[in-house]
């Protein structure tokens, strides 16, 4: 068979091969992409249009001052993340990010628990000045002065 | 006074990068001929000028030269000395020099060993070469000057990010960047070729030591970054599919793929388009990366720092080299005559689904890593994260590692499985067996029960290229890949047990209690302040036990302050075995609940097999290595013996 094949023929049949297998893998990522990609809420966001309970999600805003509560395991915590219109009360066990205190903006990584409590699996702080999540860039040049007056 | 000299020196081997280039360019035409000559030693004072001006800037940073604007910014006079020199290039204008540094003293390296190539392809490749490295010298001249003076000068600089103070720092970035920058070789010589349309195994055999090089430093820049990562963060992972760790993800990918189809030109002069093809995309890569790292565009740890205009620098810079190239590749492509035929079931051809499937996962890396940007775009702020890329790259990869244990065996041009499959009764077998027993076990999601099994049978695969050979004959080259196919096999195996088998325990103890953690019985015996050179910490002492008869080991996991700048870190403290690694993080302090005594914050994990994971990326690196070495050792000595001919010639009179 092979000694058939023309040389110009074989360089067709390897091009093609290569591009139909390249184009199957970009579709199958568009098509992995729109169901696995995490969108990021804020509470006002999450309270209007919860998404499904099993789709992980991030959930950004501030951390409402006195309502970070650590439960009697000692490492569960409970608070409340609010961007000055809604309110979203998180759970997370595990230890916290140094920066994480109340007043302070946060990014939550995790799933919409059926009860309305955001249950996260991971949490970003204000790693220093440096980092900071992009999403919380544009809020707290926008509503953080205003969010954290609210929430004082 | 050294900060000058170091832009002076940075000023002229752009000056020299240009006088490169224009010289290279003119000295292919007939009229030019005579600047040719010029070329090569320009190359190599070039680098050496780079190298002054990378000197001048470790410099500033050991003595902490605080009228420097960089070192004010980013160092402290606290800081011990071995980090001062590694936070040189722990910020964004210092890692931009490192790169220029690499890739001007690369250029100058190829100068000076590489006689090979046809002299015009010579040209071609080293005009090329400076082509590129001026586009970054002017980015770093104009848009990051690593020298600009601070005017008052501060009484104390602001120091180096925490997380960037460690051990790591001095030497994954410098490797990573030998491998990112190493790859600007290929591409020039990819670019040289299509110049003077000179594809054929003469220059497969010149381009392969340097593809090899670079492949060597990413893999082991990787490995070491990954175990960085997993030591320093303290979130027990040790990849993230983070931009940046994709960002050398997919160079890797491009150059592991180049390395094998350059093996298939070099010996059989087949797949010459597709060769300079993964030349040009090998250092695309490369470049896409530094532009989603450097630019801030992407949120990341590794983003220094966010400034639009060297965002914006950084695209058009990408533009003019990856759509230069790729147009030069389009005009050209069709002109580099086919190569040699072989059949479906040969060498080449397990070679070339190799790299077809290796591109099939760089681009789902790819789409992955910028999918937040397109969607950002459309008004929407997504993240992709392990759903996506876990998943999506398994189903290439999977078939790649299967065709990796026959493709070996295979004879060149044209063979057939009946010839082979008597050999891979054995993989098959253990294939089977390590299915039963890991489902004995049970415990094992999908995907890291394919790993295991598939660890399995490659591991034996792997060796048989060595059957029935003498050992002592088999050549290095031929060791390296086995080593490194090996490597993948021990790797593979150490990803699939601990992402199968880790366990995790977050608990609050009082001093004095104990926990369990898989077969690891862990005591808080008590947490005491301590204090280092630029920081203070709190100090967990654990007493450790493997079982129920195991020596007591003492473990020092640290919740660490730094003061300059302000910042906490936790030093995980780990303890390896020879079946697993034990992995402790102290928390902060939880608060006393009803009954009295402090209670501390512990995060627990134990990864059984976890060090196979970077024992086997070393293992690939060690087998690149020896594969460089043999081809090496072959070159020198065909020049010996080419001398040899020729001094016999002389001696004789002829």
């Amino acid at each position: 068979m092979a000694g058939t094949v023309k040389a110009k023929h074989q360089r067709l049949v390897l091009l093609a091969i290569a591009l139909v297998v390249l184009v199957a893998a970009v579709l199958l990522s568009a098509w992995a992409l729109r169901n696995q990609a995490s969108y990021f809420y804020v509470p006002s966001d999450i309270v209007a249009r919860p998404p499904e309970p099993d789709r992980a999600v991030r959930l950004g805003g501030m951390v409402e001052k006195g309502s970070l509560k650590t439960a009697a395991d000692g490492v569960t915590i409970h608070f409340v993340v609010s961007d000055g219109k809604a309110h979203v009360p998180v759970v997370f066990r595990g230890i916290v990010p140094s920066l994480f205190v109340e007043g302070s903006g946060v990014v939550a990584e995790g799933k919409m628990g059926t009860s309305g409590t955001f249950v996260a699996d991971n949490l970003l702080a204000k790693h220093d000045e440096n980092y900071v999540p992009r999403e919380m860039q544009n809020m707290t040049r926008a509503q953080a002065k205003q969010v954290v007056a609210e929430t004082q | 006074m050294i900060a000058e000299l170091g832009l002076a020196a940075l000023w002229l081997a752009a000056a020299l990068a240009a006088l490169q280039l224009v010289a290279g360019v003119l000295g292919l035409t007939v009229r030019g001929a005579s600047l040719g000559d010029a070329v090569r030693p320009v190359a190599i004072v070039q680098g050496l000028l780079a190298l002054l001006a990378f000197a001048c800037l470790v410099y500033v940073f050991a003595v902490t030269d605080l009228s420097v604007k960089l070192v004010a910014l980013n160092s402290h006079s606290m800081k011990p000395l071995i980090y001062k020199i590694a936070g040189t290039w722990g910020n964004h204008e210092g890692s931009m020099l490192l790169w220029v540094t690499v890739m001007g003293l690369g250029g100058g390296f190829v100068a000076l060993v590489e006689r090979r190539l046809p002299e015009r392809t010579m040209l071609a490749t080293l005009a090329g070469q400076a082509f590129v490295s001026l586009g970054f010298y002017g980015f770093l001249l104009i848009a990051s000057n690593p020298f600009e003076r601070l005017s008052p000068v501060p009484a104390e600089g602001n120091g180096l990010n925490p997380l960037l103070q460690d051990l790591g720092l001095a030497f994954h970035p410098p490797t990573l960047y030998l491998g990112y920058v190493g790859l600007s070789i290929a591409f020039s010589f990819a670019i040289g070729a299509l110049v003077t349309r000179e594809v054929g195994p003469a220059f497969a055999r010149a381009m392969r030591p340097w593809v090899l090089g670079a492949w060597i430093f990413l893999t082991i820049g990787i490995t070491a970054g990954s175990y960085w990562a997993y030591y320093e963060l303290g979130w027990g992972g040790w990849w993230f599919w983070d931009p940046v760790e994709n960002a050398s993800l997919m160079p890797w990918l491009a150059a592991t793929a180049l390395l094998h189809s350059v093996s298939v030109l070099a010996s059989r002069d087949a797949l010459r388009a597709w060769t300079i093809m993964l030349g040009v995309i090998a250092f695309s890569m490369s470049m896409i990366g530094t532009f989603l790292v450097r630019s801030g565009i992407l949120t990341s740890v590794h983003a220094f720092a966010v400034d639009p205009q060297r965002g914006t620098f950084i695209l058009v810079l990408l533009a003019i080299y990856i759509g230069g190239a790729l147009a030069l590749f389009g005009l050209r492509a069709g002109t580099v005559a086919e190569g040699e035929r072989f059949a479906p079931v040969s060498r080449e051809a397990a070679l070339v689904f190799n790299n077809v499937m290796l591109c099939a996962i760089l681009g789902i890396v790819l789409f992955g890593t910028l999918y937040p940007l397109l969607a950002e775009a459309m008004g929407a702020k997504v993240s992709v994260g392990p759903p996506y890329f876990n998943p999506m790259s398994a189903l290439f990869a999977v078939p790649m590692l299967v065709v990796l244990m026959v493709g070996p065996l295979l004879r060149w041009r044209r063979d057939t499985f009946a010839r082979v499959g008597r050999l891979l009764v054995i993989p098959a077998m253990l294939v089977i067996a390590a299915g039963i027993l890991v489902v004995v076990i049970g415990g094992a999601p999908l995907l890291p029960f394919i790993g295991l099994v598939l660890a399995a049978g490659l591991a034996w695969a792997s060796v048989l290229p060595l059957k029935g050979r003498n050992l002592r004959r088999v050549p290095l080259p031929v060791w390296g890949m086995v080593i490194a196919h090996f490597g993948i096999a021990v790797s593979l195996f150490g990803m699939s047990s601990e992402s199968a088998f880790s366990i995790e325990k977050l608990v609050a103890l009082r001093a004095g209690e104990v926990t369990q953690v898989g077969p690891w019985d862990v005591k808080l015996d008590s947490v005491e302040p301590v204090a280092g050179p630029n920081w203070t910490a709190l100090e967990a002492r654990l007493l450790v036990r493997y079982g129920d008869d195991g020596k007591v080991t003492q473990m020092l996991p640290q919740a660490r302050g730094f003061w300059a700048p302000p910042q906490q870190t936790s030093e995980s403290a780990l303890l390896t075995r020879w079946n697993g690694q034990l992995y402790t993080v102290l928390g902060g302090e939880a608060p006393a609940a009803r009954q009295a005594g402090d209670r501390w914050q512990l995060r627990l994990w134990w990864k059984p097999f976890a060090p196979l994971i970077w024992g086997g990326g070393l293992l690939i690196a060690l087998g690149g290595v020896l594969a460089l070495l043999g081809r090496a050792a072959a070159d020198l000595k065909r020049i010996s013996v080419k001398d040899k001919i020729a001094s016999r010639r002389e001696r004789q009179g002829r």
